[in-house]
């Protein structure tokens, strides 16, 4: 009971925006794998997002920290362990898809070995949103993920290197072919945070506020036609549900202040 | 009710119209016929660039006729050698094509069927049905490494497995039930716009689909004609140049002719890292796609998909038709089948033949159907005509004619000896 209660209030933690109150009741059901210095601390600042509102030309986002890595799926086990009814065969079907944590071997079972570490997909984004209640944090916006994913591994906005978008298609084209690598196992871009391009896609709080993305008309009102990682993203969550548990979607988590 | 000039026209011929189409007469024939038609619109305002004798309004049923009428002396004027016209010269072509429908959909669906699909050059056998009936039509998309050419693999993003995808073969009037599956290991969302559907997006809004799901839509396949589909998800040119399009046959209710031999062969560029020929995994060069520089350019997929042990086949005395497209995602193709005419090409996919073609332009998203008997034995070459895509990027298939060589439609004389000075 208690951990319904628990994923409830995460749940109402993400609807409703001051989450401090209502997730510092769920805080130490999931002792942290480490401590601070898994998030990485990210100043204010601006973006320019794909599609922009009319006369908008950057997007603000505040100060946040977000992990460093993706949740990997002993992270998520440990989370299902405390949590029953996001077991698979347990989860509501409202809040998942069939599919959800069906690479697992077993339902308290999420591999062996190096799997251990790979990065929690086949994850719904009411489980993202609820494991991250759960300690204490959210999802990141849209544009939180977008300005954290902005950086090379030397600058911070790099939208407009030409060598950095060939590195991200590089990236997504790898993903075909190869299985899910190991959570920050990828190369630290300028906020020191690891695998925002080269795992897997990631939950965002806001995913599908995406617009016109079919044939030509998607490049009406982007901000850079030519920004194909962009349009990639774009078009991916575009296509989600929050119920959607796919093979190649995890998560990871963001905060305020650092938890 | 319209009178249009062309800039070119010649000063003796100027063109009547009413609301069905163009008639081409004479000035004179206009002179003589003028009276008649001011009996019937009086008072009507000249048109300044339009000559006085010529302006007049259909605004009467009677006008109306009567212009059939003058359509029907002109056609026959026409005929008659008297006039040379630039303008389709019968009148009931006249009034028939340039009308333009707004279709409604009354044919009972009787039954139901799952759409034998094929990979190209093959295509599903002709249709004998003479109703209309639901179609079932089942793809799989699928992203996988795959031949290039001898030694390079590209990563496709495919419908059906192959590129070009499986080819679709319905019938006008058909209501078709088309299912998209994306596998689940594949990396994007993918969705599919037919050319044939009249619907939002071709179909591309109602089908986009995550990985490991499936999308279901229907559509009535309302206009015969070689159609084009492809992947509309963003970043479009992405999704296409990655290998996303195949075309769907809507079949006239009257069905299309007897042949011998039928093929699929859809032309498209691939834009890579390496240069042509060189060996590896290779994957999409979005600049190269912005410059519309293409590395290579093939039929069905790759370099070498249509000839060798793979080349088309047919023998001498058969009659042939191909269902050609072009995916781009940029160029044009000048199509072209070396050593033989095409007797009849459908340009466009549509539904008017024009014959005694050598060359047929295809645009990018655009198909046409070639039809020609095979008279002579040898190798027939399949290329883009133009030329430098051929011989340097891939644009070249064969189709082998099989039989005793036809002395008297062609013959080898002699051979290169020293001239006669």
């Amino acid at each position: 009971m208690t951990s319904r209660r628990a994923a409830f209030i995460a749940l109402i933690a993400v609807v409703v925006p001051s989450t401090a109150t209502a997730s510092a009741g769920v805080r130490r059901e999931v002792t942290p794998a480490s401590g601070t210095s898994d998030m990485a601390q990210l100043p204010a600042g601006t973006y320019r997002p794909l599609y922009t509102a009319p006369g908008e030309s950057a997007v603000r986002v505040g100060a946040f920290a977000l992990d460093r890595r993706p949740v990997t799926r002993a992270e998520f086990l440990a989370f299902v362990r405390v949590h029953p009814d996001w077991r698979r065969g347990s989860v509501r079907p409202l809040h998942a898809e069939p599919s959800y944590l069906s690479q697992w071997p077993g339902v308290l079972d999420a591999g062996t070995g190096s799997d251990l570490q790979r990065p929690a997909t086949g994850v719904s984004w009411f489980a993202a949103t609820s494991y991250c209640a759960a300690r204490g944090k959210r999802l990141p916006t849209l544009d939180e993920w977008e300005y954290a994913a902005a950086a090379s591994g030397t600058r911070r906005d790099a939208t407009a290197d030409p060598a950095f978008r060939r590195a991200l298609l590089r990236l997504y084209a790898a993903r075909a072919s190869a299985r899910l690598p190991i959570a920050g196992s990828g190369a630290a871009n300028a906020y020191g945070i690891r695998d925002l391009h080269g795992a897997a896609w990631e939950w965002t709080r806001d995913f599908n506020s995406s617009h016109r993305l079919y044939c030509a008309s998607g490049a009406i009102g982007a901000a850079d036609p030519t920004n194909y990682p962009a349009f990639m993203r774009s078009a991916f969550r575009s296509a989600l549900t929050a119920r959607a548990t796919l093979d190649g979607l995890g998560f990871r988590c963001a905060a305020d202040q650092p938890v | 009710m319209l009178i249009p000039l062309p800039d070119n026209a010649p000063r003796d011929r100027r063109f009547l119209t009413n609301e069905d189409g163009l008639i081409p007469i004479t000035a004179t024939t206009a002179a003589r016929i003028l009276p008649s038609l001011q009996r019937l619109a009086p008072g009507r305002r000249p048109d300044p660039l339009i000559p006085p004798s010529l302006v007049v309004s259909t605004g009467s049923r009677t006008l109306r006729n009567t212009l059939l009428i003058i359509g029907a002396a002109a056609a026959l004027i026409a005929a008659s050698g008297m006039i040379g016209c630039t303008m389709p010269a019968d009148a009931k072509e006249l009034g028939g094509a340039t009308t333009v429908p707004v279709r409604t959909v009354s044919d009972e669906i009787v039954g139901q069927e799952i759409a034998i699909l094929t990979a190209a050059p093959n295509v599903p056998a002709q249709i004998t049905r003479t109703h209309a009936t639901r179609v079932i039509v089942n793809i799989d998309v699928t992203e996988k490494a795959m031949r290039l050419a001898d030694g390079v693999d590209y990563t496709m993003w495919t419908f059906g497995g192959t590129v070009p995808g499986t080819f679709i073969r319905v019938r006008e009037g058909d209501l078709v039930e088309l299912h998209l599956r994306n596998a689940a290991n594949s990396t994007m969302p993918h969705n599919i716009d037919l050319h044939a559907v009249t619907g939002p997006g071709g179909g591309a809004h109602a089908s986009l689909t995550l990985p490991g799901h499936e999308t279901v839509f229907t559509f009535t396949a309302m206009n015969s004609g070689l159609y084009v589909y492809h992947c509309a998800t963003s970043p479009v040119p992405m999704h296409m140049a990655n290998g996303m399009y195949g075309m769907i046959l809507v079949e006239p209710k009257a069905g299309l002719s007897k042949v011998d031999r039928e093929y699929f062969v859809m032309q498209s560029e691939f834009y890579t890292k390496g240069k042509f020929g060189d060996p590896g995994l290779q994957t999409l060069d979005m600049d190269k796609g912005i410059d519309e520089n293409p590395t290579y350019v093939v039929f069905n997929g790759s370099v070498g998909a249509l000839t060798g042990p793979k080349a088309l086949q047919a023998k001498v005395g058969e009659r042939v038709r191909l269902f050609v497209g072009d995916a781009g995602p940029n160029l044009t193709s000048s199509f072209h089948v070396i050593g033989e005419v095409f007797d009849n090409v459908y340009a466009e996919g549509g539904t008017v033949a024009t014959h005694n073609v050598q060359t047929t332009l295809i645009p990018a998203g655009g198909s046409a159907i070639v039809e020609f008997g095979v008279e002579q034995a040898g190798d027939l070459i399949l290329v883009d005509h133009s030329i430098f895509r051929a011989f340097n990027k891939g644009a070249l298939g064969v189709l082998t004619v099989s039989g005793p060589p036809e002395a008297k439609v062609f013959a080898a004389v002699k051979s290169s000896s020293p001239a006669a000075r």
